[in-house]
């Protein structure tokens, strides 16, 4: 299948990116980032620059690919990161459009690639439990409901890619940071810090300059581990019961 | 040169705890002076880091990825092994020991397999701690499922994301003590010497990869914990990433690389594809608890099927060869990596393989959907059942137990595996060899220590599935934070390393030639293309069966490829600029030396052990034959461009007999 290409190519944050076409013989079987392996080896065999992109792991679980394919975060496919997506999505003869995460928060390094470390200052801020090691009871002292857990997990399973703040009109980062609240918030463990957690998580978020939530729900659209907006209404609740109804702020 | 395993004296159950409780220590007031770098973020980097940092140690901690959490730990699915014996079935430290150094073919060393058993209960309680959000069962407490080779169900999950949620623990953990100040976090640095000043390990030369900068960092001691090599194979279940530099910069240093012919090939991958391939995906082994690995009795059928003729649906039952089931009765398919692989490439070097490519053999779960069925539909009640409801109920507890493997084979393949079975075939997934370490997990340079799938020392020839999470963690958490001491205590009146020391100046010199070298070549070949070949040759030569004709040949095969590489390769842009096409020349340059000693490793081992197994010397059933006698040895290689040389520890097995291993 023949693939007409329109992809971002920035140098650094402070020049000026531009949109370069590019033709690719893909085959249906490939994911999308062997398609722009190909493209890249064509580029190196034409002594030219390939183009930069982040990935990693190529099974949908280590969060570095980030492509906004013909304007989506992660492209048309439902729960499903860059590198999961295959060229079988795709017709013979498409023009795909292939833009970086486009957020304030998250400049641009190199073409696709982008800084996101503004989500590890929002868990340094406070998204763990204070324990150290060595200090932990046995596994089994407290017994959680299995749904409990489930629902911990289900909040956990967010990979830090960053598709939520890319969808947001607002760029606004609460799915992330409320995924992580939600997830020891649950736990009991992670009960005890609860309060101020929401707290300091919340005030790094807005220090970083993510935009604020307005509940068009696109971050949750677009989620590749399909992570709930409910997990914001959570820490929304939690957010306003901490400041209202807690002595304790940061 | 003499490998001591510094071993401490007394019987095995006591060693560590003696050891812990005799050790010198480093008082809190000069733990705030001494100064330690880690080099890796996975389980094994983050754990050592955080935990050291809550120790009062002034840790820097570094990866090449752009955050700590995108290490490939983040990719383990199945679950961790701990001798809770949660389940009253028998399990206990003990046992966890001994199928652990069974597992490993007898290869590894008795007195650190011993240690990992015993703290793999801290380990689960710790995670615990962290709020890792285990699977449990309906009381409430921690569920439990089998892995291969053993008889217990000892291996805790999260799903089929238990990699990642350790991993987030940890680095929940590291962020904590990035927080506090105790750690000092370098993303996108990549390690590429080591610099040492009087035989001692004091400090890196890393590459900032924004920049492009080569920037020099001092500290008492190093600790890498940088992963496996898999990616020597280019195709591999490793992430792209993965690679040996860090440790290989290390050896070229003057540290050994012990066995590194001792590669696991996982029996449960998606088949490759195409030519375009990057990687190959795995299929976690905790499938195997219910999914039955079979192929077509008849060649007939098999072509049929490769043709697209046929589907498994079509094979009938007397048809079909169930051949784990068949060839080892009491562990079925649940036989370890080792044995499952290479009976699979049996089947299919027989003519049943089950794809176009015919390397491919099903993992079919119907048996299992039906029985889940009918339990589920006696506990909900319902009588006589329809075929139709029972599939559909024995379908959702497929579901809520591997759901997302499920969908992600249905991503990659575009086959529902809830009706038709899985297609899977072996792939290098993990490296068993690594750097020489002794009980302290240092290497033969002093200062400098060596954790997780980077070192040897665990899991001999062969490693049992949810033992990778449990080694990372056990080194990172309970093993490091104390075995340092031994070495910092002796380094209290040490000043401040001073990054720009003479021997640190040259380094950085060094490397920059390197990096010079290689961008100046501007050859023909892409970076990709010289990857692409190696792997090749060592999947070919040093894959899943060797001989010693093909490994002479392969060993020169990837000398004049290096020399080719050297020659004719093309790395695009600038040293000092984010390149990442560098940065994989680099990584490639590397691995072509490694694959050299791979080929000699497995070359000088006349035995079959484990995920090494040469083909002169097997049982007439095919099993692997072992020579305890000659071979019950750790090979550990130094390198030297034009002959490396081999350094060998005596494996002693005091607690263990040594058997030939059956799973019969």
């Amino acid at each position: 299948m023949k693939i007409h290409l329109k992809v971002w190519r920035q140098r650094d944050n402070d020049s000026k990116g531009y949109l370069e076409d590019h033709t690719v013989e893909a085959d249906e079987h490939m994911s999308f980032l062997e398609m722009f392996d190909v493209l890249n080896e064509s580029l190196v065999s034409e002594k030219k620059t390939p183009v930069a992109f982040e990935h990693d792991c190529r099974e949908g679980i280590c969060g570095s690919c980030n492509m906004v394919i013909n304007g989506q975060p992660h492209g048309p496919q439902s729960g499903t990161t860059t590198c999961q997506l295959h060229m079988r999505s795709f017709n013979d003869g498409d023009t795909i459009f292939v833009e970086p995460w486009r957020a304030k928060a998250f400049p641009v390094i190199k073409d696709l690639v982008v800084d996101r470390s503004a989500f590890d200052r929002i868990i340094q801020s406070g998204g763990y439990i204070s324990v150290n090691t060595g200090q932990a009871q046995d596994g089994n002292a407290i017994a959680i409901e299995k749904d409990r857990s489930a629902r911990a997990m289900d909040a956990a399973e967010c990979i830090g890619c960053g598709a939520c703040v890319a969808a947001c009109p607002n760029a606004s980062a609460m799915l992330f940071t409320a995924a992580k609240v939600a997830h020891l918030g649950t736990m009991p463990q992670g009960e005890v810090e609860h309060t101020l957690r929401v707290q300091s998580m919340v005030k790094q978020m807005d220090l970083e300059g993510f935009g604020m939530c307005s509940n068009t729900g696109a971050c949750e659209a677009e989620c590749p581990k399909e992570i709930s907006i409910t997990n914001i209404a959570m820490m929304n609740r939690s957010y306003v019961g901490s400041v209202l109804g807690s002595e304790k702020s940061v | 040169m003499e490998l001591k395993s510094n071993t401490p004296e007394g019987p095995l159950a006591t060693k560590w705890e003696k050891y812990r409780g005799t050790m010198n220590l480093v008082a809190p007031n000069n733990k705030r002076r001494i100064e330690v770098i880690v080099v890796g973020t996975g389980l094994a980097g983050a754990s050592a880091a955080a935990t050291m940092g809550e120790l009062g140690y002034n840790v820097k901690c570094f990866t090449f990825h752009d955050s700590p959490r995108r290490a490939h730990s983040i990719a383990a699915q199945g679950g961790i092994n701990a001798a809770k014996n949660y389940q009253n079935d028998g399990d206990s430290v003990y046992r966890l020991f001994y199928d652990t150094v069974k597992g490993g073919d007898y290869r590894s060393r008795e007195s650190n397999v011993h240690r990992l058993a015993e703290v793999s209960r801290n380990i689960i309680d710790q995670c615990v701690a962290q709020g890792v959000p285990f699977a449990r069962e309906y009381g409430g407490l921690l569920a439990n499922r089998s892995f291969g080779g053993v008889q217990v169900s000892r291996t805790f999950y999260a799903r089929g994301q238990t990699g990642q949620q350790l991993l987030l623990g940890a680095y929940q953990a590291l962020s904590r003590q990035i927080s506090l100040g105790n750690v000092e976090m370098y993303n996108r640095h990549e390690m590429l010497d080591l610099v040492k000043i009087d035989g001692k390990a004091r400090g890196i030369i890393a590459r900032n990869l924004l920049t492009g900068k080569l920037e020099r960092f001092a500290a008492h001691s190093v600790v890498l914990a940088t992963g496996g090599y898999g990616n020597v194979f280019y195709l591999s279940t490793n992430a792209m990433g993965s690679n040996v530099t860090a440790a290989w910069r290390a050896v070229k240093k003057g540290a050994l690389m012990a066995n590194p012919c001792y590669t696991q090939i996982h029996p449960t991958c998606i088949p490759v594809s195409g030519e375009y391939q990057s990687k190959l995906t795995l299929m976690s082994e905790s499938l195997r608890n219910d999914g039955r690995v079979w192929v077509p009795n008849k060649v007939e059928d098999a072509q049929a099927i490769q043709r697209g003729e046929k589907t498994a649906l079509d094979i009938p039952e007397e048809e079909r060869d169930y051949y784990l089931e068949r060839r080892y009765p009491a562990f079925g398919n649940l036989v370890p990596r080792d044995v499952a692989s290479r009976a699979a490439k049996v089947a299919c070097d027989e003519g049943k393989g089950v794809s176009k490519t015919g390397l491919a053999v099903f993992l079919d779960f119907a048996a299992a959907i039906q029985r889940y069925g009918k339990s589920s539909a006696i506990s909900k009640g319902i009588q006589n059942p329809s075929e139709d409801k029972i599939i559909e109920l024995g379908e959702a507890v497929i579901k809520e137990k591997y759901g997302n493997l499920f969908q992600m084979y249905e991503k990659i393949t575009a086959d529902n595996p809830y009706k038709t079975p899985m297609k899977i075939y072996p792939a290098v997934h993990y490296t068993m060899g690594g750097m020489w370490v002794d009980y302290h997990l240092e290497t033969n340079i002093p200062g400098l220590f060596c954790l997780g799938e980077a070192n040897f020392s665990d899991h001999g020839a062969n490693r049992l599935g949810a033992s990778a999470l449990m080694q990372g963690l056990a080194d990172g958490y309970f093993v490091i934070p104390y075995t340092i001491g031994t070495f910092l205590s002796k380094e209290i009146r040490t000043p401040k390393i001073d990054p720009d020391a003479p021997e640190f100046m040259e380094a950085e010199k060094a490397t920059q030639a390197n990096l010079d070298r290689l961008i100046n070549i501007k050859g023909n070949q892409s970076v990709e293309s010289f990857h692409r070949r190696l792997g090749k040759i060592m999947w070919e030569y040093c894959g899943m069966s060797r001989n010693a004709e093909g490994l002479k040949k392969g060993r020169q095969m990837i000398r004049d490829l290096r020399a080719e590489f050297y020659n004719d390769v093309f790395v695009p842009g600038e040293v000092g600029e984010f390149n990442p096409e560098l940065e994989k020349a680099g990584r490639v340059a590397d691995f072509l030396e490694l694959g050299e000693v791979m080929m000699m490793d497995a070359l000088d081992r006349n035995e079959s052990c484990g995920g090494h197994f040469r083909e002169e010397y097997a049982t007439p059933e095919g099993e692997a034959k072992r020579n305890d006698e000659d071979y019950a040895y750790v090979a550990a290689w130094e390198w030297d461009e034009t002959e490396p040389r081999v350094h060998k520890e005596q494996l002693e097995f005091k607690d263990i007999e040594l058997k030939t291993r059956s799973y019969k």
